[in-house]
């Protein structure tokens, strides 16, 4: 009974998390729009997404592993790892249906290794991953220390094909990352494995109680996320057609101060796959926003920070109020 | 007794793993890896090389250990060497604050208490907002590049004044100023730790807050202190570094530091969770981190294999703290024995 009152606390949370969040996208497209002309148009709005197509895919990822409770700092590696990869095999002639399966594996293989360390050693997410991290970026640089271009006909195609509605553009590759958010949806929200990540964010132990597969359940968010990093990898090196080591450093905290603007507990237990993506989308607006200010790109990183703030301040405030009013 | 004593002490592996490195090194060298020159009264050579580039991050595993002997985690540390750096340059150089004529004092304090101010904010969102740590810490990590740079106005600051790079690149009888440093705080950390019941309440913070707190501890002021002094260690390690490059470069200045800072603790043998803690084995994984790359380098290897080595290194040590893999070690060791012995 108790459990059952504390899930409805948790939903009617994670439902005032994201209208907040929706209504700040929103304000700032506005915004936007009433200030610079040719802001307000369904271009702005898709170049949101050819832009952030990976960072999206990625931060689905990441919400995974938060809603566990856990963290994963190894993922803008791995997206540096994939990217390097690809291009050195492509290089070598490797054809890129072979490619692309090889990369995702790896990431997959990755994310569950380590899944399996976290859950059967029991240490900490963060120190594992911190050497999922290592890893992967020492990997990267023993493949190559310079950029490699890709120039593979199938991974162009992928780059430059578009479908053009009106003047706006979206790319085919950011279906892929549609796919993802609706898959990752569904998985949340509609199957036994979804229900059973929320359950494992909510308490550990009375998962455990429940009887439902927290071993499972924990080494799969980690290799979901991995493989999701991968994916990641694979459409960042469509979008920027070559293969570099030190690509994307600290991405992996663009990701989950994503998730958290999009109203993701750290904690575990509350988030989701939707407030993420408008996460990454109000990442992106900001940055869009800043361009059109022709201010320096280091404005982005202090207005998302602030931005992180007020939102982890906003979310202890209603935490407190849930827990005084369970109190009572 | 006296002998189990000295193994039973928590930083007598690290100090093990350190010096197998450097026999290692030595062995690998030829032995010029021990050589010492004097030149000029000065004292160079491989071993000084890594404790003198090991202080900054000597400097933050101090700092490290006593934020997560406390329970938390502090990885804003890198972005708070970066705003050290940019204020310390911005003063010497007369950017900012052209009033006090670069004055060299004067800068480091205000880069120190920069430093001060950032842990403070860190503090107060840890131990009054009740922020989780890594949280809290990565607000300032994002927003602390960007702070730097609005300091020195997007641009790399230079400084020339040899008595700020004396910072990094001074001498005194001989030994390498950071090192005098980094002694300095060693010696006042562990005389706060150990000899005032300090050291205690923060152990008692990190095993239990809660309980620590209807123990009579004030534990809000305990993470607050603890926070601020990891914030002015780092902009110490700031000024080493932005003393070392002469200059100031926010971008890169400590970028991933953290990283290295809190495995430098993980390789000490502190728990993560919190609890018991050893500042001396912090040191020694201080310069486990560092004497690694010299050997890398002195292998003669492509130095980006750094990271492996890294990577490999913090999964042998972590195994080696799990409870459950010692035990899984043990139950196929005994299988076969029985396997053997049969």
């Amino acid at each position: 009974m108790k459990s059952r009152i504390k899930a409805k606390g948790e939903i009617s949370f994670s439902n005032v998390s994201l209208l907040i969040t929706i209504i700040l996208f929103l304000s700032l497209f506005i915004g936007g729009s009433l200030r610079y002309d040719r802001f307000f148009s369904l271009s702005t709005f898709f170049n949101l997404f050819n832009d952030n197509a990976y960072l999206i895919i990625a931060a689905v990822g990441t919400t995974f592993v938060l809603l566990t409770g856990g963290i994963d700092i190894s993922i803008a590696s791995t997206i540096a790892f994939t990217c390097v990869l690809s291009a050195s095999l492509l290089r070598g002639g490797v054809p890129a249906v072979v490619v692309i399966p090889i990369v995702l594996s790896i990431g997959l293989g990755l994310g569950l290794g380590m899944g399996s360390i976290i859950h059967y050693f029991k240490l900490q997410p963060f120190i594992v991953t911190l050497a999922g991290q290592f890893l992967m970026r020492g990997l990267c640089a023993v493949i190559s220390t310079e950029s490699i271009p890709i120039s593979n006909e199938f991974y162009k195609a992928a780059a430059l094909n578009k479908i053009l509605i009106g003047r706006a553009k979206i790319y085919y590759y950011v279906f892929i990352t549609f796919i993802v958010i609706g898959g990752a949806y569904y998985i949340l929200k509609y199957t036994k494995f979804g229900r059973s990540v929320y359950a494992l964010g909510g308490n550990e132990q009375s998962a455990v109680l429940m009887g439902l597969p927290v071993a499972r359940t924990k080494i799969a968010v980690y290799g979901i996320n991995s493989f999701c990093a991968a994916l990641a990898g694979v459409i960042f090196s469509f979008y920027t057609l070559a293969g570099y080591s030190l690509q994307n450093i600290g991405l992996e905290l663009d990701a989950i101060s994503s998730a958290v603007i999009g109203g993701t507990l750290l904690t575990g237990g509350v988030g989701t796959v939707i407030g993420t993506t408008i996460g990454v989308l109000i990442q992106g607006i900001i940055q869009t926003i800043v361009t059109y200010e022709n201010l320096n790109t280091w404005w982005t990183k202090v207005t998302i920070a602030a931005l992180l703030c007020i939102f982890i301040i906003i979310q202890r405030i209603i935490s407190i109020k849930a827990e005084k009013k369970k109190g009572k | 007794m006296n002998k189990s004593k000295i193994t039973k002490n928590q930083a007598f592996l690290p100090f093990a793993i350190f010096v197998a490195i450097l026999i290692f090194n030595t062995i690998i060298s030829g032995g010029t890896f021990l050589e010492m020159k004097i030149v000029d009264g000065h004292l160079y050579g491989r071993i000084i090389d890594i404790i003198r580039n090991g202080s900054k991050l000597m400097l933050l595993a101090t700092g490290m250990t006593m934020v997560i002997a406390t329970g938390g985690t502090d990885i804003s540390v890198g972005s708070v060497m970066a705003i050290s750096g940019a204020v310390a340059c911005s003063i010497v150089s007369g950017a900012i604050l052209p009033g006090l004529g670069g004055n060299v004092v004067a800068a480091i304090i205000l880069a120190l208490l920069a430093g001060v101010l950032c842990g403070i904010w860190n503090g107060i969102l840890v131990a009054q907002i009740k922020i989780q740590p890594i949280v809290a810490t990565l607000i300032l990590m994002v927003a602390g590049r960007g702070i730097a740079q609005l300091i020195t106005k997007g641009k790399i600051v230079t400084v020339s004044s040899d008595t700020y790079y004396f910072i990094n690149g001074g001498y005194i009888l001989g030994i390498p100023f950071p090192v005098y440093v980094v002694l300095f705080i060693v010696i006042i950390t562990l005389l706060f730790t150990k000899r005032t019941a300090f050291g205690l309440f923060l152990e008692a913070t990190g095993c239990n807050s809660a309980a620590s707190k209807f123990a009579g501890i004030n534990v809000g002021l305990i993470k607050l202190l603890v926070y601020a002094v990891s914030g002015t260690l780092a902009a110490g390690a700031g000024l080493i570094e932005s003393a070392g490059i002469k200059g100031a470069d926010c971008n890169n200045a400590g970028l991933m530091i953290e990283m290295d800072a809190i495995l430098a603790v993980a390789i000490g043998g502190t728990s993560l969770n919190g609890g018991k803690f050893s500042i001396p084995a912090s040191i020694f994984g201080a310069l486990i981190i560092q004497s690694i790359t010299t050997m890398v380098y002195a292998l003669g290897v492509a130095p980006e294999i750094t990271q492996v080595v890294k990577a490999i290194l913090v999964v042998i040590i972590c195994l080696s703290q799990s409870k459950e893999f010692k035990d899984t070690v043990i139950k196929i060791f005994r299988r076969e024995k029985v396997v053997a012995g049969a």
